[in-house]
């Protein structure tokens, strides 16, 4: 469904963040992006959805080729990729509802979102997406007013309000406590499973990585180091990609079950 | 979590929460700014017919500007500039020596109630009346000529460097002042020491904003006999010489681009 | 190290000597450029006048005192207009100030020309004191109060979009990108992703440069453009002394007054 294919990416300032990667992820694969700091991670989403500008290689969703895109062409393409972002990126001083309503402006003309007239199944789609993660009676507080985990759920359902085949996620728990980062994980496992989304999650948490995705890439300054089972993730491979360490309190131990069920 | 999507039972319409939750004081402020507009444009009497005639006018106005004359055929166009740079350093200068026991006297953590309520007083006075007023005074009482733009920039500087200067006093960490008074040190030590570094590079960058405002001012004050550029400005005006008119106009904007260009610079320089 | 061996003992000191001698030849230069000025300054001052100060200020003093109440009647139409002078001006200004921000931006607009225009429209409206902008417009349109308004409208663009500009180019970036990711438009993007994020600045800016505009109004009609300065010039003028007295009153009360407005506006919208 989605296809990289040479992708090279080097900055303006000379830096060469993405080397020749490769990669093919068939519909419904929840793939972790994993590698140290610098690696590429982030550079590689964008420029999937070309928040950063590729310098060669291809892109390719669902048979179109994104790198080549005209600007609006590149817009409608934008509509099937939902991103959820590290710091959440809400839009602070705008209300929850409309920075979730905000995930249809590819879909809206300029005066219906100036006044906020947006469609009634928009709405309603937007109320159920905020009842699905346990926020509906937040919709007219203000994003800055809310926790970390309650702007990181937002931040999901303005992905999802998109109604996108493929979810571009970069270190949704960074910022997040423990316990908080594994129900954002779960919320996104699950919302992938239920809608048959692809996605790709960048992710610092080797642990959280193994427990909620079917697939794991390493990526080790801008080339593919590791891509297979999260249980092949063993001590070698993660000195591998992330340097000489002591990895046994990292990695999920093959008996250790996904017993974690309270709701939030 | 139960889903209760299956219900269907979810609003489809949704309005933005008004910025003004109390309807009636959203709508006695909509109607209050409405009639006011009305009111205001109403009295205004703006009179079209006289505009219209004096559009042709208009345009043989900005005709006669250009091209600007630099030609300075009376040699006051490069002396006018010279008095107005001058004066705004010199006034600057008086200013900030006069603003800094003032300000240190306008800081509540340093001084006692009566100077803070004198000192305060003085900013307020010097704070109201904009410096053309106060230029026209000075010229009252000294005479014509650069003495009174440099008395009335000085004062006007007042108003505003010591006002700075003892709000960044005020804002100033109270623990790095307690910590050098806790070294025994005099009352002059502790300010050197404690206040002066920081709030040091604040001050030198204002100083400089101030001496752009007081140059910009310098072309004003003439109008009412302070000298400067001014005066240049205002002869020229009235003996209909609009072609050096503009080139004066066209130099003030060139000193202060070079001058704001400056300021920055000096700004990331002291930081 | 600003450390100097001292007969083979090491004694600390804040600077090296050469820094002490660039310190010491920029206060002397900035002294002589001082005393320069001081001299130009005070070859063209008649020392008379000055020294005579003190007495002309008594006596302009005890001419100004009782203020003559009864001249308020006459002051009610200009204060009025000097209000309205500076919130339509402040008006005028802020609406052609922010697409002018925008425009001056880096981030919204990464045309060079566009921008290099929005700063040159900013900078030659800053530069030029109201004043200015109000002898000028007395010339094209005619005294009276619709020049005293263009021109602080033409003042204030510059200082609103300067600051306006400069709050635009530290917005959030994230913020703005996450909408672009949605696959808004480029309009979309300025509504949901940059004016959020501004708009708490447009507003203070445009009451702050409102209390400014009252006491600038003031003046403008020193030079014919409407409001309370007519009445003060003419009472010069005529040397009328306790009417000048009653204006200057009148200007303290409308200052004191929009600056007590202003920050209770800023205190309820910020
Ligand atoms: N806008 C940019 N301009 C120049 N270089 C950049 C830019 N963004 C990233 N880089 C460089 O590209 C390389 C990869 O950066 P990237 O942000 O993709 O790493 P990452 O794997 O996401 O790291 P992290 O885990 O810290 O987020 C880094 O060396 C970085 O310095
Ligand atoms: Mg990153």
């Amino acid at each position: 469904m989605l296809q990289l294919a040479e992708l090279t990416k080097k900055y303006n300032t000379g830096e060469l963040a993405l080397k020749g990667v490769t990669l093919e992820i068939p519909k419904g694969q929840v793939l972790a992006l994993i590698g140290p700091s610098g690696a590429g991670k982030s550079t590689l989403i964008r420029c999937v959805n070309r928040l950063v500008q590729p310098t060669s290689g291809s892109v390719v969703l669902k048979g179109t080729e994104l790198t080549k895109l005209s600007s609006s062409a590149l817009r409608k393409a934008r509509r099937r990729m939902g991103m959820i972002f590290q710091e959440y990126a809400l839009v602070e001083r705008l209300t929850v509802m409309e920075n979730v309503l905000s995930g249809r402006l590819g879909y809206v003309g300029f005066w219906r979102s100036y006044f906020r007239k947006f469609p009634r199944a928009d709405i309603q789609e937007a109320y159920r997406l905020l009842d699905r993660v346990g926020l509906k009676h937040m919709a007219d507080k203000r994003a800055d007013e809310l926790s970390g985990g309650q702007r990181q759920r937002v931040g999901i359902c303005r992905a999802l309000i998109q109604n996108p085949d493929l979810l571009l996620v970069d270190e949704p728990t960074a910022s997040l406590d423990p316990k908080t980062s594994r129900q954002i994980m779960r919320l996104i496992q699950e919302l992938c499973s239920e809608r048959g989304l692809t996605a790709i999650i960048n992710i610092h948490d080797v642990f959280l990585a193994q427990m909620f995705s079917q697939r794991v890439v390493g990526l080790e300054l801008g080339s593919v180091v590791y891509d297979g089972k999260p249980d092949g993730l063993t001590p070698e491979v993660l000195t591998r990609i992330y340097g000489e360490e002591d990895w046994s309190a990292t990695i999920k131990s093959t008996d250790e079950d996904d017993d974690d069920e309270e709701e939030f | 979590m139960t889903d209760s999507s299956e219900t269907g039972s979810y609003p489809s319409s949704w309005k933005k929460a008004p910025f003004i939750k109390n309807s009636f004081v959203r709508w006695l402020i909509i109607v209050g700014g409405a009639i006011y507009l009305a009111a205001a444009l109403g009295t205004m009497n703006i009179d079209l017919e006289r505009v219209k005639e004096g559009l042709p006018r208009a345009q043989r106005f900005l005709d006669s500007f250009f091209p600007p004359n630099f030609s300075d055929n009376r040699g006051v166009l490069w002396e006018g500039i010279a008095e107005s740079i001058w004066m705004a350093i010199i006034s600057t200068v008086a200013g900030i020596a006069l603003s800094i026991p003032i300000g240190l006297g306008a800081a509540r953590n340093l001084a006692p109630a009566w100077v803070y309520l004198f000192c305060r007083g003085v900013i307020a006075a010097s704070r109201t009346f904009p410096e053309i007023i106060l230029a026209i005074f000075a010229v009252k009482l000294f005479g014509f000529g650069p003495f009174a733009g440099f008395i009335a920039l000085s004062l006007g500087t007042i108003g505003f460097y010591a006002k700075l200067l003892a709000e960044d006093i005020e804002n100033s960490s109270a623990s790095q002042a307690e910590a050098v008074k806790a070294t025994g040190a005099n009352w002059f030590q502790w300010i050197n020491y404690s206040i002066q570094p920081q709030v040091m590079p604040r001050m030198i960058g204002l100083s400089i904003y101030r001496l752009d405002i007081n140059f910009r001012e310098s072309a004003v004050v003439g109008i009412v006999g302070g000298g400067g550029i001014g005066a240049t400005l205002n002869t020229s005006f009235s003996r209909y010489e609009f072609d050096t008119a503009a080139a004066i106009l066209i130099i003030i904007i060139l000193i202060v681009m070079s001058m704001e260009y400056t300021s920055s610079f000096f700004r990331k320089w002291v930081q | 190290m600003p450390a100097i061996t001292n007969n083979g003992i090491e004694t600390w000191r804040l600077r090296t000597s050469k820094e002490q001698w660039i310190r010491w030849v920029c206060w002397l230069i900035g002294l002589a450029v001082i005393m320069y000025a001081w001299q130009m300054i005070s070859e063209k001052t008649v020392w008379f006048f000055v020294t005579d100060a003190p007495t002309q200020a008594a006596d302009i003093g005890s001419r100004m005192v009782p203020p003559k109440w009864s001249y308020m009647d006459k002051l009610w139409k200009p204060v009025w207009d000097t209000i309205n002078i500076a919130t339509i001006g402040t008006i005028i200004a802020m609406v052609i100030a922010v697409p002018v921000a925008f425009a001056t931006a880096r981030n919204t607009t990464p045309n060079i020309v566009v921008r290099t225009i929005g700063l040159f429209i900013i900078v030659s409206s800053r530069s030029v004191n109201s004043l200015i902008w109000a002898l000028i417009l007395v010339f094209i349109l005619g005294p009276g109060v619709l020049a005293g308004t263009i021109a602080i409208g033409l003042r204030s663009i510059g200082f609103c979009a300067k600051l306006i500009y400069e709050s635009i180019e530290e917005i959030d970036h994230t913020q703005v990108e996450a909408i672009e990711a949605t696959g808004a438009s480029g309009p979309q993007k300025m509504i949901f992703g940059i004016l959020p994020q501004v708009l708490p600045t447009i507003a203070g800016v445009g009451i702050y440069r409102w209390d400014i505009n009252i006491r600038e109004s003031t003046i403008l009609g020193l030079v014919g453009a409407g409001g309370i300065g007519l009445q003060l010039n003419g009472s010069l003028n005529t040397l009328a002394w306790t009417q000048v007295s009653l204006i200057l009153i009148v200007i303290l009360i409308t200052v004191f007054i929009s600056e007590w407005v202003s920050a209770k506006v800023r205190g309820a919208i910020i």
